[in-house]
């Protein structure tokens, strides 16, 4: 209800931040915007400063420079009603081992001034027949779904992810995404590290890469490092059997001109762009 | 009516609520983990049963040995559920992600220090009655006649209980790693047991060790114990002569507003690699 009043603004605000690890600076100046009901993904190589960033943003790190407000609020000086605004979705925890899937959302449930309904939660996260059953006993992917779970119960205006769907199968990983897609739809900003850019591509509206400390690019999926007007590459085989390949930014004049030097089909035609992956990894592996 | 309601669901829930559940949360994953069930209920008891039935000689005309052991058990019991207990399991629970997840919920710190009060407390409590339930039945221990023996029983426990968790708080940010922590604190509760008599009648004991002990809460939670058990012609036998229950609520005071002090200044939520 509270959230409805302020729907229009600003979830996540960021300039300038700074942190140092001793003579190591871990986040060099970034500055991020993130309007609310946005699902926003940081993508970053590893010691690229994503964790250290996002950590700030939760309020579990200080920092040494820089803007941050989240939720109109600085996570330095974190309350409690701010806490209950926000979920956060840890990386590797193993706690809560010998409680049921059950016991943990009930349990949980009662720190919030007004939660969703445990069972209704349990049931999103698809944990319904496993309630009963202990964490230690859940497999990898269950037990990141009962982290989802008690990230959500709150009712966040603001949920964090951090790298959610490591070590998942591709099934798990599909599931994840729908409820991910669910909570966004409901109008939760949703603030997503992770390694898959395939994850990123189809959950984020948009991505904003950081590398050795700073934001390279921050821009919708498609749209990341120029690749909409990137040209395309047409390929094919010719009769000879030798792979033929051309770059081209008119990829159908280019087709249509092949398709007049062959008679049917032309054999194993295909015409790509360059992937989010390709684009990517050219802005970090540039730092 | 509506309104009311709608503001009292809003409302975020006080300490106590959450510190209360916390102490069911606390008692319910302390009875499914079967390594500090061990260490912390099953190990005394194992110990009086061991102790009470290999040493059955008198330490005193008409005093068994097994109700100075006792005595000296029911004074470790208080150092396992609190001081041992908290010293191993916070430290795993910093590991394990439990206080970093925690501290990311709207919970306050302090409802989780109540939720380890209150185990400790039922736990301790637990524990007595088994131990006095053994004493009794096999050892034929005689428990303690009078409602000033009671008293004094109770005041020692809670002080003893107060100063001794405290400790484990504050001692919890020692270990490195969660793993780590019941090598290092077991054998400091064992060492204080064989310097403070529990295993051995204290006046025998070498007197540097005997002063060496003395600086701790122990010896002094023993002797505490051994005013509620032992008939008062055992005092003779003390150091000083005397029960010295002033000195010992003393001691317990100091070493309890030394441990809230350290606890305050070093109780760390996160893993010293994780910031």
């Amino acid at each position: 209800m509270l959230g409805a009043v302020t729907l229009d603004g600003t979830a996540v605000s960021v300039r300038g931040l700074l942190k140092r690890y001793g003579e190591r600076t871990a986040v060099a100046g970034v500055d991020l915007e993130i309007p609310r009901g946005e699902v926003f993904a940081l993508l970053g190589p590893n010691g690229a400063g994503k964790t250290t960033t996002v950590e700030i943003l939760e309020g579990y790190r200080s920092r040494d420079g820089g803007e941050v407000s989240v939720l109109g609020v600085d996570p330095a000086h974190a309350t409690r009603p701010w806490r209950s605004r926000v979920g956060i979705v840890l990386q590797s925890v193993t706690d809560l081992s010998e409680l049921t899937v059950a016991e943990t959302v009930r349990h949980f449930a009662g720190y919030y001034p007004s939660p969703r309904d445990p069972d209704e939660v349990i049931a999103t996260v698809g944990l319904s027949d496993s309630a009963d059953q202990r964490a230690r006993l859940l497999s990898g992917g269950q037990r990141r779904r009962l982290d989802v779970a008690l990230g959500i119960l709150g009712r966040p205006e603001l949920l964090f992810l951090d790298e959610p769907t490591t070590g998942f199968d591709p099934a798990a990983r599909r599931l994840f995404w729908d409820l991910v897609e669910d909570l966004a739809h409901e109008g939760t900003t949703i603030l997503l590290t992770t390694h898959y850019l395939d994850e990123a591509e189809r959950l984020a509206d948009r991505v904003g890469v950081i590398a050795a400390g700073r934001i390279v690019e921050v821009a919708s999926p498609a749209a990341l490092g120029g690749r909409q007007h990137a040209e395309a590459t047409v390929s094919w085989t010719d009769p000879d059997g030798s792979r033929r390949s051309l770059r081209t930014a008119e990829p159908t004049r280019a087709v249509s001109e092949l398709a007049a030097t062959f008679a049917g089909e032309i054999p194993d035609l295909a015409v790509t762009r360059p992937t989010l992956e390709d684009v990517y990894l050219a802005m970090v592996g540039a730092q | 009516m509506t309104a009311s309601v709608t503001q009292e669901a809003g409302r975020l829930p006080g300490t106590w609520s959450i510190g209360l559940r916390r102490v069911q949360i606390e008692l319910l994953q302390f009875s499914r983990d079967r390594e500090a069930a061990f260490f912390t209920m099953l190990l005394p008891v194992l110990l009086l049963v061991v102790f009470g039935s290999a040493f059955t000689g008198d330490v005193a005309p008409g005093v068994p040995f097994s109700q100075y052991f006792l005595a000296g058990m029911l004074a470790s019991g208080i150092v396992y559920t609190s001081f041992q207990n908290l010293a191993i399991s916070i430290p795993q629970e910093r590991d394990d992600g439990t206080l970093k997840r925690l501290q990311g919920t709207p919970m306050p710190s302090a409802a989780y220090f109540l939720g380890k009060v209150g185990l400790v407390l039922v736990i301790y409590v637990v524990q007595v009655v088994v131990m006095m339930a053994i004493g009794v039945t096999l050892f034929g221990v005689h428990l303690p006649s009078t409602a000033a023996d009671w008293w004094t029983f109770t005041w020692v426990s809670v002080l003893g209980l107060v100063c001794c968790t405290m400790l484990g708080i504050a001692f919890s940010s020692v270990p490195r790693s969660g793993r780590g922590a019941s090598a290092l604190v077991s054998p400091i509760v064992l060492v204080l047991q064989f310097t403070s008599g529990v295993f051995f009648q204290f006046d025998e004991l070498p007197h540097w060790m005997q002063q060496m002990a003395a600086l701790f809460p122990l010896k002094w939670l023993c002797q505490g114990m051994r005013s509620v058990f032992l008939p008062d012609s055992f005092q003779r036998q003390e150091l000083a002569g005397s029960w010295e229950l002033g000195r010992t609520a003393l001691v317990l005071t100091v070493w309890s507003l030394a441990a809230v002090v350290l606890a305050l200044r070093y109780f760390r939520f996160r893993r010293r690699d994780d910031n």
